[in-house]
C-alpha cells in the first residue's frame, strides 16, 4: 500500500522476504511457548501411564515403555487402601461447588438488583464499601473465618466450605453493570402495565443478562475445582476432603516420604480432564469472565 | 422518575441475607483480625486443653505465670505471659527468624517473577496480535493452565524436575550432561541449592499465570487504533521503535493494572509452593527453604489453639495487609505520573 509509493522493485522485494521472516520468526517462537504450555499435560499422563519400576530409573524415555492403564484404577485402589476414596472426594467437590454455585447466584442476583433498580437511602455508599473490601488481602478473613466456624463447631462439614463463600462482591460488581446497561424504557414499560419490580428482575432483567450469569456459574464452579487453602483448613477428616486436598496428601509411601508418582499422576490427570474439556465447550464464557476478573491474578 | 421511588423495605429483603452473610464473613473478620493482632496472651478456646487456660478478660492487663506440660502430663517449665492489649504480638514477629525468612523469600520471589512474567507475557501478546489464522488456536492453548487445578499441575512441576525420571533430567543426561538436584537430593552430598528451588517455582509461577496476563494484553493490543501502526510504517520506524514508542504506552493502562495485580497475587504466593514441594515450603532437605508469608500465617493459623498462635497469625496478616497496601500506593503515584490514559 504506502510502500508502492516510495520504493523501488529491489527494495520492495527485500521488504518483503524480511517480512516473511520475521513472521517465521515470531511463529517459532510462538510454538516454542505453546510446547512449554503443553509439555506439563503430556508429562502428567506420560507419568501416569508408566511402571512403578520404570519411574525407578534415573534416565526416563520421552514416551512411557508400556502404556499402563491400569494405573487410573489403581490410582482409586490406592486410596482405598489407605482409607479414603477418591470418588468421595470428587463427590465432595461437586456438592460443595454445586451449593455454593447455587446459593451465590442468589445471593448475587438480588443483590446486584438491589444496586441496580432499587431506591433507597445510602445505596452508593453502602455498594463503595462493599466494593472497597475486594482490596482487603483474602488471608485478613480466612483467619477470623476459621476462627468462627471453629467456634461453630462446623469443622468438617460442608456448611464450613459454603457459607463463607456465597457472597462474592466481584460478582455483584459484575452482574450490576450488567443490569446497568438495561435500558430504563423497558422498565418503564413494564411499570405501566403494572408489573411489580420482582417480576421485572425475573421476566426481564434475569433473562437478559443470561451470559453474565452463566459467566458467573461457570467461574464459580471452577473456584471450588480449584479451591485448596480453606478446605485444607476445615477438613481434616479424609472422609469431607476436596480433589485439592486429597490430590496432595494421599499418594505417600507407608513413612509419608516418597510419593507414589503413577498414582498421583493419574489422579492429577482425572481432576485436570474435566475442567479442560468443560473449557472447550465454554471457551467463549469463560475467557469473557476471566478478562474482567483477575481472581487467579 | 426512579428518584422518587423509595424501595427500602424491597432493598431489605433482596440485600437482608446478603448484608448478614458479609457481616459475619466480611465485615467482622476485618475488624476482628485487626483487633487480634494487639491481644497479647490470647488463646483460642474452644477444644484446648483446660489445663492451659487463661481467661483473657478476668487477667486482663495482669502478667501471670503458667505452667507448661507435656503431653504425659510433666511439667515442663514455666512461661510469665501479659494479657492485654499490646504491640507485643508485632515485636515477636519481628524478632521470629522464620518470619524475616518468609519475608525475604516473598520479596524475593516477586521481584524475580513479577517483571519476567509480566515481560514475556508482553512479547507473546504482541507476537499473537501480528498473527492473522492461527491467533485463535493459540490463545486457547495459552489459555490452558488458567483452568487448570493449581495443586494438580504444581505437582506435575515437580515430577518434572524430579532428580529420578524427570523429564528435565533425563533430558541433561540423554544429552550426555550430569543430572541436576533441581527439587530433591541426588545423593547425600548433592542437596537442591535455593537457585535451583526459586527457579521451578518461578517457571510454575510464570507456567501459571500466563493466561490471564495475556487475555488481558491482547484485548488491550486491540483496542489500539491502527492508524498509529500506519503512520509509525509512513515514516519507516523499526519495529523496535514501534514496540517502545507506540505500542508500550499506548498499552500501559493494562500493563500497570497487570503489574500491579501480579505484585498483588505474588506476594501471597503459597499453593504454588506447596505444590511444587509436594506439601512443603521447600525440598525435603530443607523443608523450610522457601516458605512464604502466606505459609507463615496458615502454619500459625493451623495451631491456632496453642496460646498465641491466632493473634501471631493476625499480625502477619496485618502485616502482609500495610505490604501490599504501600505497594498499591506507591505504583498508583507512579502510574500517575507514567500512564498514558
Amino acid at each position: 500500500m504506502q510502500q508502492d509509493l516510495f520504493m523501488t522493485d529491489d527494495e520492495k522485494r527485500r521488504y518483503k522476504v524480511k517480512k516473511v521472516f520475521t513472521k517465521i520468526g515470531i511463529y517459532i517462537f510462538l510454538i516454542i511457548i505453546a510446547l512449554f504450555i503443553v509439555i506439563p499435560f503430556y508429562w502428567m499422563v506420560a507419568t501416569a501411564l508408566r511402571s512403578t519400576n520404570e519411574l525407578g530409573k534415573t534416565s526416563i524415555s520421552f514416551f512411557p515403555e508400556v502404556w499402563h492403564w491400569e494405573n487410573f484404577p489403581g490410582a482409586f485402589k490406592f486410596a482405598a487402601d489407605r482409607n479414603a476414596s477418591f470418588l468421595r472426594f470428587y463427590l465432595n467437590t461437586i456438592i460443595v461447588g454445586a451449593a455454593t454455585t447455587i446459593l451465590s447466584m442468589i445471593s448475587v442476583t438480588f443483590a446486584a438488583f438491589s444496586f441496580a433498580r432499587l431506591n433507597f437511602k445510602g445505596r452508593d455508599a453502602l455498594f463503595a464499601i462493599f466494593i472497597a473490601t475486594m482490596m482487603i488481602p483474602g488471608e485478613i478473613f480466612v483467619i477470623s473465618n476459621f476462627s468462627t466456624i471453629s467456634a461453630w463447631g462446623l469443622n468438617n462439614t460442608y456448611t464450613a466450605m459454603v457459607l463463607p463463600f456465597i457472597v462474592d462482591v466481584f460478582y455483584i460488581f459484575f452482574l450490576r453493570q450488567t443490569f446497568k446497561q438495561i435500558p430504563d424504557e423497558l422498565y418503564f414499560a413494564a411499570k405501566v402495565d403494572g408489573t411489580s419490580d420482582f417480576k421485572y428482575l425475573f421476566k426481564v432483567m434475569i433473562p437478559m443478562a443470561k451470559a453474565t450469569l452463566t459467566t458467573i456459574f461457570i467461574l464459580s464452579m471452577m473456584g471450588t475445582w480449584n479451591a485448596y487453602i480453606w478446605p485444607n483448613l476445615v477438613a481434616t477428616s479424609p472422609d469431607m476432603y476436596l480433589v485439592s486436598n486429597g490430590l496432595l496428601t494421599i499418594y505417600r509411601d507407608i513413612d509419608g516420604t516418597g510419593t507414589i508418582l503413577n498414582y498421583q499422576m493419574a489422579a492429577a490427570t482425572m481432576v485436570t480432564v474435566p475442567l479442560l474439556i468443560v473449557f472447550l465447550l465454554l471457551k467463549k464464557y469463560i475467557m469473557r469472565g476471566v478478562s474482567r476478573s483477575g481472581i487467579k491474578g | 422518575m426512579l428518584e422518587y421511588k423509595n424501595d427500602k423495605w424491597k432493598a431489605l429483603l433482596a440485600l437482608g441475607p446478603t448484608l448478614v452473610l458479609m457481616a459475619i464473613f466480611t465485615f467482622y473478620p476485618i475488624f476482628n483480625t485487626f483487633f487480634t493482632s494487639f491481644m497479647e496472651g490470647y488463646t483460642f478456646n474452644v477444644w484446648y486443653d483446660t489445663r492451659y487456660a487463661i481467661g483473657w478478660l478476668e487477667h486482663f492487663g495482669e502478667t501471670i505465670v503458667r505452667t507448661e506440660y507435656d503431653a504425659a502430663g510433666n511439667i515442663i517449665g514455666e512461661t510469665s505471659t501479659f494479657v492485654g492489649l499490646g504491640i507485643g504480638n508485632f515485636v515477636r514477629l519481628f524478632k521470629d527468624g522464620t518470619f524475616i525468612k518468609a519475608l525475604k523469600n516473598t520479596a524475593i520471589i516477586v521481584i524475580v517473577s513479577v517483571p519476567i512474567s509480566v515481560i514475556i507475557a508482553l512479547l507473546i501478546s504482541v507476537a499473537l496480535n501480528g498473527i492473522g489464522k492461527l491467533q485463535g488456536f493459540f490463545q486457547t492453548v495459552y489459555f490452558l493452565p488458567y483452568v487448570t487445578n493449581t495443586i494438580a499441575l504444581g505437582l506435575v512441576f515437580s515430577v518434572m524436575f524430579a532428580s529420578r525420571s524427570g523429564l528435565v533430567n533425563s533430558l541433561l543426561v540423554s544429552l550426555g550432561m550430569e543430572p541436576v538436584a533441581w527439587i530433591s537430593s541426588l545423593g547425600t552430598n548433592n542437596n537442591p541449592t535455593y537457585a535451583s528451588a526459586l527457579f521451578v517455582l518461578t517457571l510454575y509461577t510464570i507456567w501459571n499465570g500466563l493466561a490471564f496476563k495475556i487475555l488481558v494484553f491482547l484485548s488491550g493490543l486491540q483496542s489500539i487504533d491502527k492508524q498509529y501502526y500506519q503512520a509509525a510504517q509512513i515514516d519507516n520506524a523499526s519495529r523496535w521503535r514501534v514496540f517502545s514508542k507506540v505500542t508500550v504506552p499506548l498499552l500501559s493502562p493494562m500493563i500497570a493494572y497487570i503489574t500491579i495485580t501480579s505484585f498483588i497475587g505474588s506476594f501471597k504466593t503459597y499453593t504454588h509452593v506447596i505444590s511444587v514441594f509436594n506439601g512443603r515450603y521447600g525440598p525435603a532437605s530443607d523443608p523450610n527453604m522457601l516458605i512464604t508469608v502466606v505459609g507463615y500465617i496458615y502454619d500459625a493459623l493451623a495451631q491456632m489453639s496453642a496460646m498465641g498462635k491466632l493473634a501471631q497469625a493476625s499480625a502477619a496478616a496485618l502485616v502482609l495487609f500495610v505490604i501490599i497496601l504501600l505497594i498499591t500506593l506507591v505504583q498508583l503515584w507512579v502510574n500517575k505520573k507514567k500512564v498514558h490514559y
